[in-house]
């Protein structure tokens, strides 16, 4: 075997060269299933499938919180004039037309940010840091001053939301409230967690 | 690039580590194929903790929660079955390559004087792992996991006077319940995990203090040349670093055929009655330990006195321990040694795994008869190593490696 | 005579490697080979349906998921809906597709009708083996001394009532004496049929077939995946190995 004592340093660089990315693609395809079992489990999944809910029962102006992936979702039947004052908001408002597409889907990109104008349906979480916002309907409360025309207070670092979920200027939230996908699969039954438009 | 080395090692020995232990260290140029199993149960010790580390997200140590929340790794979890399949392989492939480790030192003496401590910490590291091997096989609370568990915890009770309180103790319960469950588990997950890294630094310090055997058992030392580098030695990086990584390649393969084609092992590693919940009413019919723990087993069945079938069992497993003081042959390698020693040898690996063979089968006359003489010839294998090696008749050693 | 331990090491290995051979051939009662292939997803469909029409009303599949077994056996999850789901939840909410396959009846209740509590069928064939599902489904036979009217050969005074007698038929056990050396031993020779069912005996024996075959894989239900992820990992290590061992030869021409 020793028949030249000369190595050949080129020989050897592109075997290690080559050696070493054989194996590191290799370890890249170990780190796959260790990385995705960190990934929601099928029993987690499961736990957040869409969710049905019927509003038949729900009274306007009241506030209805279900689940869905472990997360309070609201579900409020606004009243005309609650409608009609949302438009009053909008100048102090940081997106008032809801330009940021991740805050709703396309359905929900309207003024009342909802497919039937008097429903609203919102992810009950604020997005500064995780909060659930208090519902606040009531008309200038003494702490939230005259112009307050209703909507969501977050007790944590007092982020305010009017009653379609967008968010006031001059507070800590970045966006206004999630709007999650849900699609209605009869007049007042309504799947969370669904696109109509996906089915 | 060199900066930032020369700025680390003027505050950490990282180049001294590199050069001590790998670079620099100077190795025999005449491994074998049975120098791969060390390098190899280093890599499993790596695949068993990250594969470990990982089940832990996701596992439920409640007796009320364990065995569902296995399955709940294997179905529900993202590659969760690929993780524990990786994890249940590796405890089989680590006492395959630790027992192949085990052996050669036996055949080429790597316990005698100067590597004492090197085999009496690789023994402490053996001891913790078939405790860690142990209290990981409660832990899917099977049937098995169970009834093995129960068994062996209960060997404690023939330790005279205080047996009984004793298992008690270990227990946390009357029986095996949720606070053994729970204790194993931390044990399992950090305790012993931690003391096998510990031994097994140890073990590569003291290696590296004294150097390398080999298959000639030749102290390569004792020839150096005028810079003090032994002549049959080569640094262990690059040479034999390249070389273990064909070594751990080839072991992949073989370690992925099980992995993905023959999981349970044929029911030797995933034994069939652990795919029922533990059930403190009903013992399975048929009581084995997983195969690893078998010739030992069988050493204990062997014995018809309770605390004497303990000791006997102890006892084989503490006699290992003095194997560095029980051989007193000069000579290392069986190469050059007698073909008594020769034969006692290959008796007491046959042995070792016709018991291990015994230890499954169902108790009967034969059985008990072959277990009997089998563990005769374990314990045999000691004494008459002991009486032939002081004036063992050996060949010459050369001066040099052979190869 | 020379003895090295290199020569016998061969025939040390392939003793260590016979050794569970021989403990496998010693299991003592005789199972018929289940005709199952893991792979037939027409198979596996038609198992899926017999094990929601005969087995699922009392036994539960506790860790099986209604839309994995969309998703493997590819089916919509519509159909898998309308073939398996027929109640409700505990508390009577909709049984969801992401569910697992429970069932309402209790421990106690199972107790006071069966004698026993209904064990849950997820692992069954990773437990007894399919062998045993295989040949226990068929060796059900006429026993006028058992409340359920049944017994069976490979389950000695089983709880379970034979819920698939009017498929099967009815038959009873004919005997014949082995003698192992001096003791003779009553062993099952054959069925014979007394009351004919509703499928012929080689359909019955295909329709416990495919229900065997859902039954291994509801109790690994990975096992697909699995080996068709090894081959290719075996294929990337040959590759590894090709050029790891070249780099070593390479390395080793100074030691040489």
């Amino acid at each position: 075997m020793s028949t030249d004592n000369v190595v050949d340093t080129k020989r050897r660089r592109f075997l290690v060269n080559a050696t070493s990315v054989v194996a590191a693609v290799g370890a890249g395809f170990v780190a796959v299933p260790f990385l995705s079992s960190w990934m929601p489990s099928e029993r987690a999944k499961n736990a957040g499938a869409p969710v049905e809910v019927d509003i038949s029962k729900l009274e306007v102006g009241r506030l209805l919180v279900v689940e869905w992936q472990s997360k309070p979702v609201w579900i409020i039947k606004r009243s005309d004039k609650t409608l009609a004052d949302l438009a009053k908001n909008d100048e102090n408002l940081s997106d008032p037309n809801s330009e940021n597409i991740d805050q709703q889907p396309a359905y929900a990109q309207n003024h009342d940010r909802s497919i039937k104008p008097e429903v609203i349906i919102l992810v009950g979480i604020c997005t500064h840091l995780g909060c659930s916002p208090s519902f606040r309907p009531e008309i200038g409360p003494a702490d939230l001053g005259a112009d307050w025309l209703g909507g969501f207070f977050c007790p944590c670092h007092s982020s305010r939301f009017d009653l379609a979920g967008r968010v006031f200027q001059g507070v800590p939230a970045p966006t206004n409230l999630v709007v999650p996908p849900h699609m209605y699969v009869s007049d007042n039954v309504i799947v969370i967690g669904r696109d109509g438009e996906a089915v | 690039m060199a900066n930032l080395l020369g700025w680390i090692d003027d505050r950490f020995p990282l180049t001294k580590m590199w050069n001590d232990h790998l670079a620099e260290y100077y190795t025999p140029k005449n491994f074998n194929f049975w120098y791969f199993f060390g390098s190899l149960a280093l890599m499993v010790l790596v695949i068993q903790i990250i594969s470990g580390i990982f089940l832990t997200m996701h596992y439920k140590p409640d007796d009320a929660m364990a065995f569902a929340s296995v399955e709940y790794i294997m179905r529900d979890v993202p590659y969760g079955w690929l993780i524990r399949y990786i994890h249940s392989t590796g405890a089989t492939a680590f006492f395959i390559v630790v027992y192949l480790h085990m052996l050669r030192g036996l055949m080429y003496g790597s316990y005698k004087k100067p590597r004492e401590l090197i085999w009496l910490f690789g023994m402490f590291i053996y001891l913790a792992l078939m405790a860690e091997a142990f209290m990981g096989y409660l832990l899917p609370w099977g049937q098995m996991s169970y009834w093995g568990a129960q068994v062996i915890i209960s060997l404690f009770s023939a330790i005279p006077v205080v047996g009984d309180d004793l298992t008690l103790w270990i227990r946390g319960d009357f029986v095996i319940g949720d606070a053994t469950l729970n204790r194993f588990f931390a044990l399992h997950v950090i305790a012993l995990p931690l003391v096998l890294v510990f031994l097994v630094i140890a073990h590569i310090l003291a290696l590296h203090e004294v150097g390398s055997n080999n298959p000639d058992g030749v102290e390569i030392k004792k020839n150096k040349d005028a810079n003090g580098i032994p002549l049959d030695g080569i640094p262990f990086h690059p040479y034999y670093s390249v070389k273990d990584i064909v070594g751990v390649v080839v072991f992949l393969f073989f370690f992925s055929v099980v992995l993905f084609y023959f999981p349970d092992g044929g029911g030797y590693m995933l034994e069939y009655a652990n795919f029922e919940a533990a059930n403190a009413l009903k013992t399975p019919e048929h009581i084995a330990p997983v195969w690893y723990f078998t010739p030992f087993y069988a050493i204990l069945r062997a014995v018809p006195d309770k605390l004497m079938g303990v000791g006997a069992m102890g006892g084989a497993i503490v006699v290992l321990f003095f194997l560095p003081w029980i051989d007193r042959c000069k000579v290392k390698s069986i190469r050059y040694r007698s073909v008594i020693f020769k034969v006692n040898l290959i008796v007491f690996c046959i042995g070792f795994v016709v018991l291990g063979w015994l230890a499954m089968q169902p108790v009967n006359e034969t059985i008990t008869f072959l277990s009997r003489l089998f563990t005769f010839l374990y314990f045999a294998f000691f004494v008459v190593l002991f009486v032939t090696s002081k004036n063992e008749s050996t060949k010459p050693v050369p001066d040099r490696v052979t190869s | 005579m020379k003895i090295t331990i290199k020569k016998l090491m061969p025939i040390l290995m392939v003793a260590a490697m016979l050794m569970p051979a021989l403990v496998l051939g010693s299991s003592g009662a005789k199972l018929y080979t289940a005709p199952i292939d893991i792979n037939d997803k027409a198979s596996l469909r038609r198992g899926a349906k017999a094990f929601a029409d005969y087995c699922y009303s009392c036994h539960a599949a506790t860790f099986m998921r209604f839309n994995r077994i969309a998703k493997d056996l590819e089916m919509s999850e519509d159909d898998v809906r309308e073939m398996m789901i027929h109640t409700r939840g505990k508390k009577g909410e909709p049984t969801k597709i992401g569910d697992v396959m429970e069932v309402s009846m209790t421990d106690d209740y199972a107790k006071n009708a069966f004698g026993t509590a209904v064990p849950d069928l997820t692992l069954a064939a990773r437990a007894r083996g399919a062998d045993w599902i295989y040949t226990y489904l068929r060796s059900f036979y006429v026993d006028a001394d058992r409340p359920t009217g049944f017994n069976n050969i490979v389950f000695a005074d089983v709880g379970m009532p034979h819920v698939l007698w009017s498929l099967q038929g009815l038959q009873t056990p004919v005997y014949k004496t082995v003698m192992h050396g001096d003791i003779g031993v009553e062993e099952l020779d054959h069925f014979e049929q007394i009351q004919t069912g509703k499928l012929s005996r080689v359909e019955y024996d295909m329709f416990l077939g495919d229900l065997t075959n859902f039954m291994v894989y509801i109790a690994e239900p990975v096992q697909v995946e699995r080996r068709s992820m090894g081959w290719k990992v075996l294929l990337f290590l040959v590759v590894l190995f090709g050029f790891a061992y070249a780099l070593k030869k390479e390395y080793w021409k100074d030691v040489h």
